[in-house]
């Protein structure tokens, strides 16, 4: 974490940041979900987002993706004001199943993000497939591209999705809890795989995980959504029994274990105190 | 048992009969090639269901306009827009939408059988709208069937690339900004046009034949997203073209036909379906 520093400043200056979240609020069904929300990703961060469930960690991304408009504040993604199908936004979502009956192959999933939302039929030309194929190197995938989507495994699948978000050169990486339903080594490849991109095209990548282990030693931030309130910060400053406990407004336990973190004691469901957590 | 065969297979005066029916074969080539081809989408959004809820709310259309003396496509067209913008507004969810369609089309079907039997004129025509009257659709109105199925094709073509990324992928397609409400609702109605064309072809109980079946045999041969479309227009083609080109010698309407040669095609591809798998997750288990 503290090697990346020095890189960042050499290049910091010139780059704009790719995510200004200034005093941001959103309700959803009459519920605060977060307020005053401030967050700025630099070029090369990665910010993890965590939470319980229903704390708003995927309402964020939709927000950011200009899907849910904010009560109050605003989002700047690469120093403009949040659109829909901002180019500047890769987006890489949970690993889902894909019907055996699906007319894509591993490449053609690529595809997608090089040219799927344009107008048209897809004719074929050689600088498109040319984009794939290198996308396609980038993330290791040569070997499965032109099977179809339906045979590859989960860990083939998100490679592709890597290279699919990558498409467009984007600033900003949105991973909406990538590894879950991963096995442990793909979990570890993806994740790499994400983290390299943010190092040599000097990407912001925003996680949201509710595990943050497997990328643990690549996050500089974390942002901890709870109870309509949050906390940012570096992990080991973030991830300690005191901060979360003040956090839940409960007792809650941090316990590390050589290289890895687990946090007990989090109510399930924090939304049915909301009023006093607020207050 | 000579007359039971001529009755299904009879080619004599073959030459005379063919230019007769000249246009309904060219309405059945543009019906399977189009249908075919939105089949695949079908597929891929999973609206089998659909298409036959649409079909039957086209078929009490259809009947109504016998009744009333309206023109049949005309009405068999208000019908079926009427279910697929119904079907696309109220079930944009998997679980909605088939509960939807089930309510919609026995009620469809009811009303349609009204409609026929409140309808004094010839039980030829009666039937025809739920088994297939091809050969008895007059030419202007085979020149309104075709003027719809290449409307179709271009708006088709036009929202191909958002289309597939919506039907497949519609969480990243969310994100790149693919407009998915207003996709679905063209979709609906292209959906729509196209089963009103089909009931007018092959009959409102039938109409799956030529817009499910070639997609879904076209998908067990291939994963292209080229060879896929490609294949299903083929397979609907000759399904349409064959089927008409069988029938018109008998006396019999040109359905059975058309569904069997298309459900063989689909045995067929099951088959070189399942020796390509095979061979592909030999090829899985190496990569790995």
């Amino acid at each position: 974490m503290d090697d990346r520093e020095p890189e960042r400043a050499g290049v910091g200056a010139a780059l704009v940041n790719p995510l200004d979240i200034t005093d941001a609020a959103l309700t959803l069904g009459g519920r605060i979900l977060w307020s005053g929300l401030n967050l700025t990703v630099k070029p090369g961060e990665f910010v993890a987002v965590l939470g319980a469930n229903g704390s708003g960690k995927t309402s964020l991304l939709r927000a950011i993706l200009g899907q849910l408009p904010l009560d109050s504040g605003e989002i700047r993604v690469h120093g403009k004001l949040v659109t829909r199908g901002d180019r500047e936004i890769g987006y890489i979502p949970q690993q889902r199943i894909m019907p055996a009956g699906t007319a894509l192959r591993g490449r053609d999933l690529v595809g997608l993000g090089v040219d799927g939302h344009r107008w048209g039929p897809p004719w074929p030309s050689r600088t498109k497939r040319a984009r794939i194929d290198e996308l396609v190197a980038a993330v290791g995938a040569e070997s499965y591209a032109n099977l179809p989507v339906g045979v590859l495994s989960g860990g083939e699948q998100q490679r592709l999705r890597v290279g699919q978000a990558l498409a467009s050169n984007p600033s900003l990486l949105l991973c909406d809890e990538p590894l879950s339903s991963l096995d442990l080594h793909h979990q570890r490849g993806v994740a790499e795989l994400i983290d390299e991109g943010l190092h040599q095209r000097r990407t912001g990548v925003v996680f949201v995980t509710h595990d943050i282990n497997p990328v643990l030693d690549m996050v500089d931030t974390v942002l901890y959504l709870a109870n309509g309130r949050f906390t940012s910060g570096p992990p080991e400053l973030v991830l300690t029994s005191e901060v979360l406990s003040d956090l839940y407004g409960t007792p809650v336990e941090v316990i590390r274990s050589g290289e890895r973190v687990f946090v007990a004691g989090i109510p399930e469901f924090p939304h049915h105190r909301d009023g006093e957590a607020r207050s | 048992m000579s007359d039971f065969w001529g009755s299904i297979f009879n080619f004599t005066d073959y030459g005379e009969l063919l230019l007769l029916v000249g246009n309904s074969i060219v309405a059945g080539a543009v019906l399977g090639v189009v249908g075919g081809l939105i089949g695949v989408f079908v597929m891929q959004r999973d609206m089998a269901f659909a298409v036959h809820g649409i079909s039957e709310l086209s078929f009490a259309g259809a009947a109504a306009a016998l009744l009333f003396g309206a023109n049949v496509v005309a009405g068999s067209l208000v019908g079926s827009l009427l279910a697929a913008t119904l079907i696309g507004v109220l079930g944009s969810r998997a679980r909605d939408r088939n509960s939807i369609i089930g309510v919609l089309m026995p009620f469809g079907l009811g009303l349609g059988i009204l409609f026929l039997a409140l309808y004094p004129g010839r039980s030829g025509n009666r039937f025809g709208l739920l088994t297939g009257q091809i050969l008895s659709v007059d030419i202007p109105q085979l020149g309104s069937l075709i003027a719809i199925s290449i409307v179709v094709l271009i708006v088709l073509l036009v929202i191909w690339r958002p289309l597939v990324f919506d039907s497949i992928d519609p969480d990243v397609a969310m994100a790149r900004g693919v407009p998915a409400r207003t996709l679905s609702i063209v979709f609906m109605v292209l959906l729509g046009l196209m089963v009103a064309v089909s009931v007018q072809i092959i009959g409102a109980l039938l109409v799956l034949a030529l817009l499910v079946t070639p997609a879904a045999s076209a998908l067990r041969v291939s994963a292209s997203p080229v060879m896929v479309p490609l294949l299903a227009m083929l397979f609907g083609f000759v399904s349409a073209v064959g089927g008409i080109l069988l029938a018109i010698g008998g006396s019999l309407p040109i359905s059975p036909y058309v569904t069997t040669i298309s459900f063989l095609i689909y045995l067929a591809s099951r088959l070189i379906g399942r020796v390509k798998g095979r061979n592909l997750r030999r090829r899985t288990v190496v990569s790995a």
